[in-house]
């Protein structure tokens, strides 16, 4: 026979502070867990949903980014003209050679950064057309204009439309603001390629992006890339590429989420067993009681893990109630994979939240157990002479 | 009976609650400790550099590099006494994931930094290979490298397959100076740039100046000359040109502090409530105490030195064992931090954290206890 649910609940109300105490515990346990969850998260897709699957890019072969990649006019010139590249109605292959460099500026807080700049051709706007301008306009191919991305505006100094930001000898004004999704785009500063060309390195592009005229076409693609002896080039789908540029920091932030919040929850359960021991220890005549009543040692067991789940489910609870206002709050930091600034937003998901509230229930049946076992094992006289 | 026994006494009343209280806490005040360290680390690499070195980069950022013919020029600068420069190289050794820093560097560069101690011997076998490299302990120790031994490393800037063969190995001179990267001859890194096209250029100079007084004003002269040029210049002192590396994790420093801050909560929560809860249990022997003639602030000071006595238990263990991890077996976390060392600050601030978890604990049964009225106490059931 069970005991009732009910009389757990009336028993963790019972003991307002403690259970708050150990619940909260607990709850700042998974308020560490989410939001560490949730930077990781929200940079990772800041860089996934950046590109698309249907778009390839090149770099020199060997380049782990594009800041290392070199690519000449002439080079650039077959990629576009390939066959599998798709084509606009007046047969401008959809294909931007794009010039990519990171420029030491300031952040608004002082700090310094790089900011990425990419200069792209015209037909940038078809290839990503997930780019809007939300403010201003978009550049004018030829003149010294440039439109900044939505996660640099308010983060960076001198974005603002009107302003001028200056790249070695040449300045840029701001003509526009513009938007991506989300992706990691949002935070770059663009350009018409021949113009910032002049200002940077001079007549090299660092990498050359293709939409494919056949979303199938890839491994095709790719053969003839590989094949041509004059194209040292090497292709990747765009949207793997920008992936990949998140491994390193993605992969370094949930190591960071997931060591920190193990070491915390062996406290956590520490003070759990604690809280419980002591539960256990003051409602010795209880259990006494619910033992004569006919209720068997399994049940007491049982109830009393179930209790210890109360307290920390309610603490999960609790920690998810306290990390949702930092969903949304940006920040940034320079990606050293790809060398330049990304900001994103820290971004709680459902599965940051359904962990957090799986990891609450594994702190308090771990917790739990040794303190119900010790009450289920708990003889009937024993029982009704203490408490 | 001294208070002392007493205190003695209960803690050893309930034992498993006093170890796994003590043990709690030590475990939370070890990841306090850890990021601590790690932040502070973070900030103190930064601050090593020497106010005889300038750094000249581009003034557009670190990826534009400066023409390698400015060196003359540079040598030529009133108070500089020496100039030495570097480039990255981008080499990866077998995976990406092994990643390590590589530079070339000319010989002056190398003389230019003392923290950089390479034996005599190791330093005259190295200078006569072309191909030679000086590689830091740690990255020999983590890869399992031999001097004599040739790697390969395959380039991203620069493309294909480029040996170097180990000559000598490098520690720090200074405590918190990286051992991780590795050195080469920057004639050799030209020879390969010649043949891709990409020579006569350098990532940037250092500059050795006799005076640090003149740093200064030797920058500002320098930045003037190549105000106009193709690439401007920006000079800065080489803990300037550090820190702003570090300047761009952004806000990092402020999260760590946050995670810091809900470790520090988290524990609190949970011995606060285990010292309330023996406090209470215990309402009823107080009264017995202050029958027995214990002033009230006798009683408070027994609760108050159980508290100070667990959490300071638990802070011997967790700023031990990272004194322990850190300073003393030099711990690592597998080539992620290197160099991690606990400061006297950090522990300062981890003892502050200590005291204050104890005080707070302490503070509303302490108060309870010593308010306690006999009468009502002999009544209490906990």
């Amino acid at each position: 026979m069970k005991i009732p649910l009910i009389y757990n609940i009336r028993s963790v109300l019972h003991r307002p502070a403690t259970s708050l105490a150990t619940a909260l515990g607990i709850g700042f346990v998974v308020l560490t867990f989410v939001g560490m969850l949730a930077l990781a998260n929200g940079f990772r897709s800041a860089m996934i949903s950046t590109g698309r699957p249907d778009n390839v890019m090149l770099l020199r072969k060997g380049a782990d980014s594009e800041i290392s990649s070199g690519i000449s006019r002439e080079h650039a010139a077959i990629v576009r003209s390939l066959p599998e590249v798709a084509k606009l109605p007046d047969g401008r292959p959809i294909a931007s050679a794009d010039v990519f460099v990171v420029v030491a500026k300031p952040r608004l807080d002082g700090s310094e950064t790089h900011m990425p700049v990419r200069g792209v051709s015209p037909e940038a706007f078809e290839l990503r057309d997930e780019v809007r301008i939300v403010d201003g306009r978009s550049f004018e191919p030829g003149r010294a204009e440039v439109i900044v991305g939505r996660g640099l505006v308010g983060r960076m100094q001198d974005v603002e439309i009107g302003s001028t930001i200056r790249f070695g000898q040449q300045e840029f004004t701001v003509v526009g603001h513009f938007e991506a999704d989300g992706s990691a785009f949002e935070s770059e500063v663009w350009g018409d390629a021949e113009t910032l060309m002049s200002a940077f390195r001079g007549p090299v592009y660092q990498s050359v992006t293709v939409r494919l005229a056949d979303p199938n076409a890839f491994d095709a693609l790719v053969a003839r890339i590989e094949g041509d002896p004059r194209l040292q080039l090497q292709a990747k789908r765009e949207s793997e590429f920008f992936a990949e540029q998140a491994q390193f920091l993605g992969s370094t932030l949930e190591f960071i989420a997931f060591f920190v919040t193990i070491v915390m929850s062996i406290g956590a359960v520490f003070g759990a067993i604690n809280t419980m021991d002591a539960m256990v220890a003051a409602r010795a005549r209880e259990i006494a009681v619910l033992q004569t009543l006919g209720f068997q040692r399994r049940s007491v067991l049982a109830s009393f893990l179930v209790e210890a789940l109360v307290i920390a489910l309610a603490g999960g609870v609790l920690g998810c109630l306290l990390a949702l206002p930092i969903n949304g709050i940006q920040t940034s930091t320079v990606n050293w994979q790809s060398f330049g600034e990304v900001t994103f937003a820290f971004r709680i998901s459902p599965k940051i939240l359904l962990q957090g509230m799986i990891f609450a229930a594994v702190m308090g049946l771990i917790g739990g157990f040794l303190p119900a076992r010790r009450a289920a094992k708990q003889g009937l006289a024993a029982g009704m002479r203490r408490g | 009976m001294t208070r002392a026994t007493l205190v003695r006494a209960n803690l050893g009343r309930h034992k498993r609650r006093t170890i796994l209280t003590v043990l709690g806490l030590g475990i939370a005040l070890f990841l306090f400790v850890t990021l601590q360290t790690f932040l502070h680390t973070l900030r103190s690499v930064g601050e090593i550099g020497s106010e005889t070195r300038l750094v000249v980069t581009n003034k557009l950022g670190i990826v534009f590099p400066p023409p390698l013919a400015y060196r003359a020029r540079l040598q030529a600068v009133d108070g500089v006494e020496s100039v030495g420069y570097a480039s990255w190289f981008g080499g990866i050794y077998q995976d990406p994931s092994n990643f390590f820093a590589n530079f070339a560097v000319d010989p002056e560069y190398l003389a230019m930094y003392p923290e950089i101690v390479v034996s005599p011997e190791h330093r005259e076998a190295f200078m006569a290979d072309r191909t030679g490299a000086v590689v830091g302990v740690r990255l020999l120790d983590r890869f399992g490298w031999q001097v004599g031994q040739t790697v390969t490393l395959r380039g991203t800037i620069y493309p294909g397959d480029h040996d170097f063969t180990i000559r000598g190995v490098y520690s720090a001179g200074r405590k918190g100076f990286d051992e991780t990267s590795m050195f080469f001859h920057h004639r050799y890194l030209e020879e390969i740039a010649r043949s891709q096209g990409m020579d006569g250029v350098v990532g940037w100079y250092v500059l050795k100046v006799s005076d640090p007084d003149e740093a200064p004003a030797i920058a500002e002269a320098i930045d003037k000359t190549y105000e106009n040029s193709s690439s401007p210049t920006r000079t800065q002192t080489d803990k300037a040109f550090n820190l702003s590396f570090i300047g761009m994790y952004g806000n990092i420093g402020f999260f760590l502090n946050a995670i810091g801050m809900a470790v520090v909560f988290a524990i609190l929560m949970v011995s606060a409530n285990t010292i309330a809860m023996s406090a209470r249990e215990r309402f009823a022997e107080v009264a017995v105490l202050k029958t027995l003639g214990f002033s009230d602030g006798d009683v408070l000071r027994i609760v108050v030195a159980e508290a100070a006595s667990i959490v300071g238990l638990g802070l011997l263990l967790g700023l031990g064992g990272a004194f322990l991890l850190f300073n003393v077996m030099d711990f690592d976390m597998g080539g992620f931090a290197p160099g991690l060392t606990v400061s006297p600050g950090v522990a300062l601030v981890a003892s502050g954290a200590a005291a204050l978890i104890a005080i707070a604990s302490a503070a509303i049964p302490a108060w309870q206890a010593a308010r306690l009225k006999v009468t009502d106490a002999l009544r209490y059931v906990a």
